[in-house]
């Protein structure tokens, strides 16, 4: 049986395109120092490290040995550190490595770090259009705009989806992300000016794609009996979990679902007890870099029927108002460093339930859910955060 | 001492590669070259058609060994336009999709081509799921996938 594990610390940093005020370890050292602050533990307390990154944005194949002293003083306090690399999904998977080293009853004080300079790549496409092998796909480019545009042309072919509702994704984010002192891109958006931007790959304007960000994020993973003693307000892990799909993009053509993200969804509500996702959770953070990707995660995600993703923005029940608001943080397509943009989707999920979301506070959080998806559209995780304990 | 001042230190590394094709890959693109054919495998256990052809079937877990010959003609299951360019990528505007070939049971990473993309509103009347596509082939062939140029609408 797994332990009960508790997030205890959070700690991010600001974003921009470029921070050259600071080395990368630098960097790091804001968000973990952020988090020991945040739960006034010590690099003492913590027993091991778990860090993410996705090579090779930051330009060197090994950056855990850059960065091994910003993780709480790692190197030279001889601290176990293991490195987390799933694509998008790192901060997702970091997480998860964070809590499954508190579960098992190996550890019980542990820091899961991501951090990542994309803004140091100077053309992040490179990066991404070679996650493609080389063989058969790589010439065609599919990385992540272009995965992401094929999402886009299937909803709208199947379900009538339109470049107006795409917009108003981006609309909507950018409307949260002027709450987050923590968001990288904080203007204000209208409709008629997303759908103004130039087009990148059809339909995909700029305004329906995430920025190249340089950010990190610190959580704090400890065991009940040390949440309790580190914090009053501990946000509890109810659920987790992560699911992978088959390498082919021309195995699975169903572009217009996301069907991996419904299984493990499935797979998550029902270890966490979840029957009524749109009624029981009461905020969501999940990964969309890519507008269209709102749409389809709020349909895999049970939020709405196939084809109505939509329709639910539009009603405005995923706003600061409404009855599930999403993404408060403004997610991904605001703020963007890459393997670090999983685990900012934990951390902004656990301070809605420990009321610690300042300016971009829903009230009342007792569930949240946090979503990543990594690898060409290919792997995703899932976070229950809960208030009470499970 | 003037503390604005950031320095930027400047990288540019060039780390070259050599892939291996291996035994499947390499025969896909050899019949693609000498032959102007496409070919997959057959997963001896479900049966799919699988294009292109790979060692072993994900699903099934078991080596494929049947190769089998799948038309050159097929349907387009999805499709972007690009309007931005990247290293490596052809100038824009390109279609890319994915082409079920008929006769296969998984579809094909490969260009569309002889239509007109300029304006995006247009093409995308002119770019269509489920539209019928047919392979164009290079004159001259070097064993590669873009030994097919892109395929194109279907001419009646």
């Amino acid at each position: 049986m797994p332990r009960r594990v508790a997030l205890v610390g959070v700690g991010l940093t600001k974003t921009a395109n470029r921070r050259k005020d600071i080395t990368y370890p630098e960097l790091t050292f804001e968000a973990v120092n952020n988090a020991l602050s945040f739960t006034h533990l010590k690099p003492e307390d913590i027993d091991a490290v778990v860090y993410g990154s996705m090579d090779p944005f930051d330009g060197l194949s090994c950056p855990e040995k850059w960065n091994v002293d910003s993780c709480a003083s790692a190197g030279v306090l001889n601290k176990p550190l293991m490195k987390i690399s799933t694509g998008g999904t790192t901060g997702g998977s970091t997480a998860l490595a964070g809590y499954y080293n508190v579960a098992s009853g190996l550890f019980d004080v542990v820091l899961a770090v991501a951090s990542q300079r994309v803004g140091e790549t100077i053309d992040a496409q490179q990066v991404l259009n070679t996650c493609l092998e080389p063989c058969y796909e790589r010439p065609f480019g599919f990385g992540a705009i272009m995965i992401a545009a094929m999402q886009a042309t299937s909803h709208m072919h199947y379900y009538g989806t339109t470049e107006e509702d795409l917009a108003r994704v981006a609309v909507q984010n950018h409307e949260h992300a002027l709450n987050n002192p923590h968001a990288h891109l904080r203007f204000k958006l209208t409709i008629e000016e997303a759908l103004k931007t130039r087009m990148i790959s059809w339909p995909l304007k700029l305004a329906d794609c995430c920025p190249s960000s340089d950010g990190a994020c610190a959580l704090i993973f400890a065991s009940e009996e040390k949440a309790e003693k580190i914090t009053s307000t501990p946000a509890w892990i109810k659920g987790a979990g992560q699911i992978t799909d088959g390498y082919y993009l021309g195995d699975r053509t169903w572009y217009h679902e996301w069907d991996t993200l419904a299984t493990l969804a499935r797979r998550v509500y029902k270890s966490a007890k979840i029957y009524n996702p749109f009624k029981e959770i009461d905020v969501a953070e999940v990964y969309t870099a890519f507008s269209i990707q709102q749409i389809l995660e709020y349909e895999a995600l049970g939020f709405c029927e196939k084809g109505e993703g939509g329709k639910l923005l539009a009603s405005g029940a995923t706003s600061m108002n409404g009855s599930l608001p999403v993404c408060p943080s403004g997610s991904v397509i605001c703020t963007n460093p890459i393997g670090a943009s999983g685990l900012i989707r934990v951390g902004e999920a656990a301070l809605q339930v420990m009321g610690k979301a300042e300016g971009r506070q829903v009230p009342n959080v007792k569930l949240a859910l946090a979503h990543a998806w990594g690898a060409t559209i290919g792997f995703h995780t899932l976070m229950i955060l809960s208030k009470e304990k499970p | 001492m003037n503390t604005e001042e950031l320095i930027e230190v400047q990288e540019r590394w060039n780390i070259p590669y050599r892939h291996s094709a291996g035994r499947f890959a390499s025969r896909f693109l050899i019949a693609l070259r000498d032959e102007k054919k496409v070919y997959g495998v057959r997963c001896p256990r479900c049966k799919r058609v699988l294009v292109p052809p790979r060692p072993f079937c994900e699903r099934c877990f078991v080596q494929c060994t049947e190769w089998v010959g799948v038309s050159d003609k097929g349907t387009l299951e999805g499709f972007t336009i690009s309007y931005q360019a990247y290293v490596g990528l052809p100038t824009p505007p390109y279609a890319s999709g994915l082409i079920k070939l008929d006769g296969a049971d998984t579809a094909l990473m490969h260009f569309v081509g002889g239509v007109d993309l300029s304006d995006p509103q247009k093409a995308k009347k002119a770019v269509k799921i489920g539209m019928r596509v047919e392979a164009v082939w290079k004159e001259e062939r070097l064993g590669h996938i873009l030994d097919i140029e892109h395929f194109r609408p279907v001419q009646k």
